[in-house]
């Protein structure tokens, strides 16, 4: 799913920041809104933080940007929860105009409808039974797929060519995990692509590693 | 797929954040004193410190080092760090030629358990957008300018890994105790965006 989280070498986002001192949270709200995200998120069908990551990609570009990295995961834990009926559309809205004394009607909760959904074990590592399709050092390309859902696979990388470096534990596949659909568990790869290969030839000299899993993968012959 | 715009009518974020809370609350799905609990933990305990405590160890404990290298998960484990966004943490060593940097260009990935909670900066959309395509001039804008002949290694945390950098140990170090090491090792440059000052 093409997304306004998928940001890897995206333009016009202006000039890095220069680092300062700063409080981890630097609103009282942005550490009620962590805290709350954390909580509610395990609230739905298990603590399912691919289907989190799922939220926060699917807001409206204006809801991602708008508050910043806490307001959208308040954000997206209210499409979580609004998702599974946990709380009615519009009542985190209407709850804070009636706090601020603005006459509103409030929904009522609704009857949840939750996925019937359990992951195997706790964390996002597992093991699987067979070996790593891929060693250290094989070529690799990585596919050139537009899934409409989830995906961990970062659009900049489609369809280029790269190297495997390490081989990473089995984890949850997040393209099905974040949809309450399976865990399928893959092994993990670093694949480095030299920057050329991937930005062209003008583009300055480095190499870029990431994580890849095994189904974004194919060998480059 | 449906997209669902929940916040057209755009409401403070604050007061939104108390409505939700309030509504979890009555619906008995979190509790304000365990929340309280969770914000004072990453306020308070889980932070840069512990992985500078990592750094410094490494520095001055060639076996520890190598383990940390080998298996940093358990290495980390062995000072007592450990936990979520930590299942599985990677070490990568600056030396004199080759200088490592972490990015998390789709969401803002970072290992907690020795770093805490990722700063603004990190959650940038231009040191996300960027890092992966022009490192070299993201980090001279961010203050740390490398020589042409260091080569650098970006990380682009995409899966449940974590990626801790150990930055190189300043010149004229010898001797110093292991705290007063620990002591000089910022949250930065456990990332890759600074080095360690003498």
């Amino acid at each position: 799913m093409e997304t306004i989280a998928d940001m890897g070498g995206t333009r016009g986002w202006g000039r890095a920041p220069v680092p300062v001192d700063e409080p981890v949270f630097a609103e009282s709200w942005e550490g009620r809104a962590f805290a709350l995200t954390l909580l509610s998120m395990g609230r739905v069908s298990g603590r399912n933080l691919d289907a989190f990551r799922h939220a926060l990609e699917r807001l409206p570009r204006d809801d991602y940007l708008a508050d910043g990295y806490y307001g959208r995961w308040l954000n997206a834990a209210e499409l979580m929860l609004t998702d599974s009926a946990i709380l009615a559309p519009g009542a985190v809205n209407a709850r804070a105009r009636a706090n601020r004394g603005e006459q509103t009607d409030q929904p009522a909760f609704p009857e949840p409808n939750k996925p019937d959904y359990q992951n195997t074990a706790a964390g996002q590592l597992r093991t699987v039974a067979e070996p790593p399709r891929f060693a250290v050092g094989d070529r690799v390309r990585a596919k050139d797929i537009h899934p409409e859902g989830h995906t961990r696979l970062c659009g900049y990388l489609r369809g280029h060519r790269g190297v495997i470096e390490l081989i990473q534990p089995a984890a949850v596949l997040p393209d099905t995990n974040a949809h309450f659909l399976g865990e399928n568990p893959q092994y993990v790869y670093a694949v480095g692509f030299d920057s050329h290969e991937l930005w062209g030839p003008d583009a300055e000299s480095f190499r870029l590693h990431v994580d890849l899993f095994e189904s974004y993968l194919e060998a480059d012959e | 797929m449906t997209t669902s715009a929940p916040n057209r009518d755009r409401l403070p974020p604050s007061l939104r954040t108390e409505a939700l809370e309030q509504l979890l609350v009555e619906r008995g799905l979190v509790d304000s004193a365990v929340m309280d609990k969770f914000i004072a933990t990453y306020e308070n305990d889980v932070g840069p410190l512990n992985g500078a405590q990592v750094v410094a160890k490494a520095w001055t404990d060639p076996e520890y080092k190598e383990r940390l290298l080998a298996e940093g998960t358990s290495a980390i484990k062995e000072l007592g760090f450990g936990g979520p966004q930590g299942e599985h943490i990677v070490v990568v060593e600056n030396t004199p030629d080759v200088h490592h940097v972490v990015v998390c260009s789709l969401c803002s990935c970072y290992p907690w358990p020795v770093l805490g909670l990722p700063p603004s900066w990190y959650k940038d959309p231009a040191y996300r957008s960027r890092m992966v395509r022009e490192p070299r001039a993201v980090l001279a804008e961010m203050g740390l300018t490398l020589p042409a002949d260091v080569e650098i290694k970006v990380w682009d945390s995409s899966s449940e890994v974590r990626y801790l950098v150990l930055p190189q140990r300043p010149a004229g170090t010898e001797g110093r105790p292991v705290e007063e090491l620990a002591a000089m090792v910022t949250r930065d440059t456990m990332v890759g965006v600074a080095e360690v000052g003498s």
